[in-house]
């Protein structure tokens, strides 16, 4: 079965490769970039099209398979009034199947439902990752508010975080929030 | 507490009127919730409303027909209360095409640069390279429009022509690499190629259509029935969203709003331009006013004519290639529901036109219509080849069409 991912995102699209190539009887090609789209599925001739939602290219091959409804191997959106929970899970995880025609639905399940669990599990890693990041960036303002208070009001940077804290109990805020405050204030009094 | 209802959108800015429904409070005080999805392709646009994880969606008016008689998918019945907007797109070309048929900074007339477009066609045809078209989706409005003025310039559109999907972010990159010779895109997506100095804008869709069918508020039809009440709250909240971005005190704000990161992520300056139909045609030239460029609210522009819908089930026949079918031509008329917008909009004081249907392109000057509520006065409304669109006889009119 060969198996063409059409995904922008690298890492993801390396995932699901991984993941794919377990399956027994499966070759998996991986199409980064727009261009020459068309003409790349054209030539590997795929069984099964894998493309996430979020993929602008999306339009593309649907017209691309319409047309070639036409054509010797008719490729149909994975489709199967039968099988809605699938389909309902893909958009949930955010991935879309093209399915060759005829192809046994038996034969397409685990297949995406591999790609439906690897979606999934990529959109929490970047989650994770998109949380790390603003941890990060709540750390570097929470510095830079103690470092004002240090300065402008000679504590110590003990004092200092334990300034912020008590602010942020008393007005049922975070610490960050308070610390986002307090250098956006400082900017405006000191007019930059 | 308001209730959650959920608005998939393609970023463009004629999805402007959920966006602001949202953002002025209007939704909310008609005791609504929105939360707004946004998509980068129809197509999951589409999907996310057919497998519930939206309520309703901004959508290309043609697809809402497409998927209810099952056009390359298992057919689903959609509903369409409220018109989103009529035109707001343009045809931009690469340079040399634009410099060849038109003049530089100033829009075409149709019909002429129609005939000098014709020379070239032949020309690129007869040398085995013929031109090529992108428009945003098979179903688009941006494709019937284009196929509209092609055939009606004697251009055969897929004889003469090539016409192929490009999707809007990708349109100017298209262009400058030469994949397509022309586009039809709604903004900000011409602008971006003008200022890239890729393009220049030849032709805007009002000139072809002057009160083209846009982009629709589509919902399945059985979640129209479940929601019914929140749907006639959420038109009357778009209807307040439309009289609110018409004004011209408003446009700066509106754009500011549009341009943000969760919504168009796009550039103010050129999402302002199109909002106040003021549209830079060429690089570095002054922007030229276009009237109607992109038309709302005003002439109950929202207002889902049964006679749209069935024009373009006629466009879907032509194009698709099929025969006219009676029990197909009802289902796609009834895709258009101007008694759910009559019936969220009655004793609002907003004008409602007496019938439903009406004969499209057939006024040249204004005319004072009947209305079952306030006045209405439609203006031009013509096809630029001055043919009109006579509901009550669709296969006619398929048979009169070049």
């Amino acid at each position: 079965m060969r198996v063409v991912i059409v995904d922008e995102t690298a890492s993801r699209a390396a995932i699901i490769r991984e993941g794919l190539a377990a399956i027994a009887g499966c070759e998996v090609f991986v199409i980064g970039n727009r261009h020459g789209l068309i003409a790349q599925i054209g030539e590997i001739a795929p069984d099964i099209v894998l493309i996430d939602l979020g993929n602008p290219s999306r339009d593309v091959l649907e017209e691309y398979f319409a047309v070639s409804r036409a054509l010797a191997r008719p490729i149909a959106m994975f489709v199967d009034e039968s099988d809605a929970e699938t389909i309902a899970a893909s958009v949930e995880a955010g991935v879309s199947a093209y399915v060759v025609d005829g192809l046994a639905a038996n034969r397409i399940r685990p297949l995406l439902d591999l790609a439906i669990g690897r979606f999934n599990a990529f959109a929490r890693l970047q989650k994770d990752l998109d949380a790390a990041k603003g941890q990060l960036a709540e750390r570097a303002m929470v510095d830079r508010a103690k470092r004002i208070l240090m300065d402008d009001r000679g504590l110590s940077e003990p004092q200092a975080y334990a300034e912020l804290r008590k602010t942020a109990m008393n007005r049922n805020r975070r610490i960050a929030e308070i610390a986002e405050a307090l250098v956006t204030a400082h900017q405006l009094m000191k007019g930059n | 507490m308001p209730v959650p209802l959920t608005i998939g959108f393609v970023p463009l800015v004629d999805a402007c009127l959920p966006i602001l429904a949202h953002e002025h409070g209007f939704a909310e005080e008609e005791g609504l919730s929105l939360r707004l999805v946004r998509d980068l392709s129809w197509a999951s646009v589409l999907d996310r409303l057919l497998y519930g994880h939206s309520d309703a969606a901004h959508m290309i008016a043609p697809l809402t027909i497409a998927t209810t008689l099952g056009r390359g998918r298992p057919a689903q019945p959609l509903a369409v209360p409220f018109v989103l907007g009529l035109n707001g797109n343009a045809i931009t070309m690469r340079r040399e095409l634009a410099g060849a048929i038109a003049t530089p900074g100033q829009l075409g007339d149709p019909l002429r640069v129609g005939a000098a477009l014709r020379e070239i066609a032949a020309q690129r045809r007869a040398a085995g390279a013929p031109l090529r078209f992108g428009v945003v989706h098979r179903y688009s409005s941006h494709n019937y429009m284009l196929r509209y003025w092609l055939a009606a310039s004697g251009i055969q559109p897929d004889r003469d022509v090539e016409i192929t999907t490009v999707p809007p972010p990708f349109c100017a990159d298209a262009l400058e690499q030469g994949e397509v010779d022309a586009i039809c895109v709604g903004e900000p997506w011409n602008s971006v190629a003008v200022e890239r100095g890729v393009g220049e804008i030849v032709l805007a869709s009002a000139q072809i259509w002057r009160r083209g069918v846009e982009k629709v508020l589509a919902l399945r039809e059985s979640r129209l029935d479940e929601r019914r009440g929140d749907v006639e709250a959420l038109i009357r909240a778009l209807i307040r969203a439309g009289k609110h971005f018409v004004d011209p005190e408003n446009h700066a704000a509106n754009a500011a709003i549009l341009a943000r990161a969760e919504y168009l992520d796009g550039n103010i300056a050129l999402i302002g331009r199109a909002i106040a139909d003021r549209m830079l045609l060429v690089r570095g030239s002054e922007p030229v006013h276009y009237p109607d460029f992109m038309f709302q609210y005003r002439e109950a522009a929202n207002f889902p004519w049964v006679s749209q819908a069935e024009w373009l089930y006629t466009q879907l026949l032509r194009w698709d290639g099929l025969a006219f079918d009676p029990a197909q031509a009802a289902a796609a008329a009834h895709v258009f529901r101007p008694d759910v917008y009559r019936a969220a909009l009655i004793g609002s004081g907003e004008p409602l036109p007496g019938a439903s249907s009406k004969v499209e392109g057939s006024l040249d000057r204004p005319l004072a219509v009947g209305a079952q509520q306030g006045a209405i006065t439609l203006a031009s409304n013509r096809f630029f080849d001055g043919r009109a669109f006579d509901p009550s006889d669709l296969a006619g009119y398929l048979a009169s069409l070049p």
